[in-house]
This record gives structure tokens, C-alpha cells and sequence, in this order.
């Protein structure tokens, strides 16, 4: 799945298949959020195709390294995103918890 | 918040090169601030849509344009506004739109659900034709929590793990009236189906007992999870056919799981969407008439009047949160520059609306998941 890398592993366009813009463009994202990261895009080559192209271009480090970086990013960003909003909830329903039980 | 908005400087403001610092101070100047984070709503078209990414989009001002995992740890918030049974909003303050728009898009096509995929009609003698009918059946919303079963795939046979079988028998009594044909007719068949197979291709090994069209090890009613909370549509009340008298449908249904993406039956959301937070401000006091003019332009009551002493009477900014956008405020000469319409680019009003297989706050926590998942998957096939 990675390609274009076997001179410079620097540059490297990596195929995913069964993803999307969901999952690319929040990647995109995240690698921007990288210095390390001098270009990053990504492409769907055919819509009819599940399959999504991310090339990431970085000064110096292995894509490969920089790609996986920004999943583990994303990752920690969707765990906190998650139990933030558990918390919220499990709040919101204890603000809420009496109500129910005053009116008849 | 508060500090990067720019908010009292005059939206017309823009700064001269002459007046920048000499030396990056490392914050922006308030126009460029007001531009990362503010899509600005003119009259003629919005600005500022897109948003600037790039790590080093500031380098030059001695900003650093990334948002750290320790910030978004401190800085993003949830605010849930309202939860029901079925609906739900809340806030995300602090986020990227790239990170928003992939939950919704997980919510609308990437969760699963139960939803009917094959009908097997013995009879249907009524107007609607089969395959409508089979059509109509499968939008029915099912009350059954997708995550105890398991996907069928092409070669796998029905069972009691990824299949849930109705039956529907309805018919109209000659001479009676005309009667219509409701959801709560689907019967639940915890023990598969009834139809029995065509007797020819079973005929070697001969069974005490006949093959039907599942193959249920147990019935699905002795598992725990279903014992005492019956497989049912969501709705009781849906119409799925009229039948005049004489007419008569007989069937079974075969609900299995399977994903939004596949056919939109699956999607566990009636729809799931998010909206930026609009900030409405007035870059002038707007006083008597003027001011009672303005809260007239504004269809959903943004504005409201208060009465600042001596009989005069002030405009001031009251629901912001139901601004539409319609851009009626700015409209006529002179109010663009009374008025600014803004929205911030990274606070998210997002509102999900279930179906009903499950609760709103567990459709978003299982799309955050699957969001996770997919991050994983990455990460392995890169190691
Ligand atoms: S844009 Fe429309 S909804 Fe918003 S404040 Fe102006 S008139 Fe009201």
C-alpha cells in the first residue's frame, strides 16, 4: 500500500482500501498539524472505487513514521473526544435525574 | 475564547502593512485572527470558509498554527443543550471541521443496523405490488440493539445470530370494510423462519425434521438479551398497505445488519448534522427607531430592545444561538455596517436524530469509536 518510496522514504503516496474522506480527511489534518509534514493531500482516485490515496511529503523523516504519528494523533484526540462527552452526558443526566420523578 | 475573537475591532479594519511590529510579537494581528477563526457573512457571499490547516500557515507572524494533543486536552469542551429519547444536541467547542464532519458521516453511513433485506411473499393479493412492498418493509426502524448480532455474509446461512425473522399475515374479510395494515402486525418468529424449503434438494438427507429457509440452533427469545425486551418495529403505527376487501398478504421477513453506506434502510440516524456557532454583533449602537426596525427585519427574534434610561430604546443582541443566516438584518443600505454576521469556525452545534435502534449519546460514542477503530487498522498495516 505505500508507494513511491523506495528511492526516498521520505515521499511516499500510501493506498488505502475501504476508506474515504471520512477517514482521510481527518488524517489530512492531523498531518498538517505536523511540522514535520512539508505537503500533505489526498485524492479518491475513482468514486466507484473504496479506496483513497494520502501522500504525504515530509523534510526529512520516513513517511511511513510520520503517517503513523498522525493515526496515533487522531486516536488519542477521538479517545478524549469520547470521554469528554460521556462525562457531558453522564452530567447532563444527573442535572436532569430529579425531574422525572416530581412530576407525576 | 474571548481573546481570539478580534471582536471589537471594526470588520472593515484592515490592518496596513505599516502597522505591523517590527518583530513577530507570536500573536496575530486581530484582522488575521479574525479571519482563522470567524467565517465572516457579507452580504453577497460569506468569507473566510476554508480553514487554514498548516502547521506553519504563521510562521512568518512567529505564530505556531498547531492545535497540541495537551491543548485540545484542555480546551475542548462538550455542552449537551437537550437529549431525549430519540434526539439530541450538543456543542463541540474546539475542534477541527474535519474531525466533525467525519463523525457525522460515520453516524449517517458507517453504523450498523438491523433493517428487513428479504421478504418472502407466500401471498399478496393488495395493490402494492411486491417489491414496493418488500421496499416499504425494509424502511421500517427495528427496536433491536445491532451490536448483539453479527453481519451475513454471502455464503453464510441464517441463524439465530444475524437474522431476525417477522412474519406478516393480514387480510380483509369479504364483505367487511377496507382495512389498513400497521407495523405492529410483524410478529416476531424467535424461532427463524416457518417457510419450509422446496422438498427436492433436501431429499438426501432426510431429517425428522423439514428444512425452512433459516437454520436457528436455539430460539432467539431463550438468549438473555431478548428474554424480556421482544424484537419489534420501533413504531407500531407505520402504514405498510390498505386492503380492500378479499385482499390478503402473507410473508416473512428477514431483517439482518448492515451499514448506511449500503443502502440508506441501514442508517441508525434520520439524519445527523452540524452547524457553526453564529455570532451576531452590532458595530455601532443602534437606538430608537433604527433599533426597532432591526428587531422587525429578524424572522426568528435574534434581536430584542432594551431601554437604557430616558425613554430611549437600544438594540441588543439577545438569541444569537437562532441565528439562520438569512442575511435579512444586512440587507438595505447602510446595515452592513451596523450589523456583523459571523460564525465560529470551531465551535459545532451537532444534532443527531436517531431512528430508534439506539440512543442518540451511544450512536456518537460508537461513531467516535469507529473512528478509532479505522486509526488502528492504519496504524497496523504501517507497522
Ligand atoms: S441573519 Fe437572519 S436570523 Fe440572523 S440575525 Fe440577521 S435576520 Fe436574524
Amino acid at each position: 500500500m505505500e508507494h513511491g518510496s523506495e528511492k526516498d522514504p521520505a515521499n511516499a503516496t500510501f493506498s488505502l482500501t475501504d476508506e474515504d474522506h471520512t477517514l482521510a480527511n481527518s488524517l489530512r489534518f492531523c498531518l498538517n498539524q505536523d511540522l514535520r509534514v512539508n505537503f500533505c493531500g489526498y485524492s479518491i482516485p475513482h468514486p466507484s472505487e473504496a479506496r483513497v490515496n494520502i501522500r504525504v511529503q515530509t523534510t526529512g523523516d520516513r513517511a511511513r513514521e510520520v503517517l503513523k504519528d498522525a493515526c496515533e494523533d487522531l486516536m488519542s484526540r477521538s479517545q478524549h473526544i469520547r470521554s469528554t462527552f460521556e462525562q457531558a452526558v453522564a452530567d447532563y443526566k444527573n442535572q436532569q435525574g430529579p425531574k422525572p420523578m416530581d412530576s407525576d | 475564547m474571548e481573546s481570539t475573537d478580534g471582536g471589537d475591532e471594526e470588520r472593515t479594519t484592515k490592518g496596513s502593512a505599516w502597522d505591523l511590529p517590527d518583530l513577530p510579537t507570536g500573536t496575530l494581528p486581530p484582522h488575521i485572527q479574525l479571519q482563522k477563526t470567524r467565517v465572516v457573512c457579507n452580504k453577497e457571499a460569506p468569507t473566510n470558509t476554508e480553514n487554514v490547516q498548516y502547521a506553519g500557515a504563521y510562521a512568518a507572524a512567529g505564530v505556531d498554527n498547531t492545535v497540541r494533543l495537551d491543548d485540545f486536552r484542555e480546551n475542548f469542551r462538550v455542552e449537551v443543550i437537550k437529549l431525549t429519547e430519540d434526539d439530541m444536541e450538543f456543542d463541540l467547542i474546539g475542534l477541527d471541521a474535519s474531525i466533525a464532519n467525519a463523525f457525522r458521516r460515520i453516524l449517517i453511513s458507517e453504523l450498523p443496523t438491523m433493517a428487513i433485506e428479504k421478504v418472502l411473499i407466500a401471498n399478496n393479493t393488495s395493490v402494492v405490488q411486491d417489491e414496493v412492498l418488500a421496499h416499504r418493509l425494509g424502511l421500517i426502524p427495528l427496536n433491536v440493539d445491532p451490536r448483539l448480532f453479527e453481519y451475513m455474509s454471502e455464503n453464510d446461512t441464517a441463524n439465530e445470530k444475524n437474522t431476525i425473522v417477522f412474519k406478516l399475515h393480514a387480510s380483509c374479510a369479504k364483505g367487511g370494510s377496507r382495512i389498513t395494515v400497521k407495523s405492529e402486525e410483524l410478529k416476531w418468529l424467535p424461532n427463524g423462519s416457518e417457510f419450509l424449503l422446496a422438498k427436492g434438494n433436501s431429499a438426501s438427507n432426510q431429517d425428522s425434521k423439514q428444512k425452512t429457509y433459516t437454520s436457528f440452533s436455539c430460539s432467539q427469545d431463550s438468549l438473555p438479551e431478548f428474554a424480556d425486551n421482544p424484537i419489534a418495529p420501533k413504531h407500531a403505527d407505520i402504514i405498510i398497505a390498505k386492503l380492500a376487501p378479499g385482499q390478503e398478504i402473507e410473508l416473512e421477513a428477514h431483517a439482518v445488519k448492515g451499514m448506511g453506506k449500503t443502502h440508506a434502510k441501514w442508517s441508525p440516524v434520520a439524519t445527523a448534522w452540524y452547524r457553526m456557532l453564529p455570532e451576531v454583533l452590532l458595530l455601532k449602537p443602534i437606538e430608537g427607531d433604527e433599533a426597532e426596525e432591526l428587531v422587525k427585519k429578524c424572522p426568528v427574534k435574534v434581536f430584542d430592545i432594551e431601554d437604557i434610561g430616558r425613554g430611549v430604546k437600544r438594540a441588543t443582541v439577545a438569541r444569537p444561538r437562532n441565528c439562520t443566516l438569512c442575511r435579512e438584518c444586512i440587507r438595505g443600505d447602510g446595515w452592513e455596517k451596523l450589523v456583523a454576521l459571523r460564525r465560529v469556525k470551531d465551535h459545532f452545534i451537532f444534532t443527531i436524530e436517531s431512528t430508534g435502534a439506539l440512543p442518540p449519546e451511544v450512536l456518537f460514542t460508537e461513531a467516535v469509536k469507529i473512528l478509532e477503530d479505522k486509526c488502528e487498522r492504519v496504524i497496523t498495516e504501517l507497522s
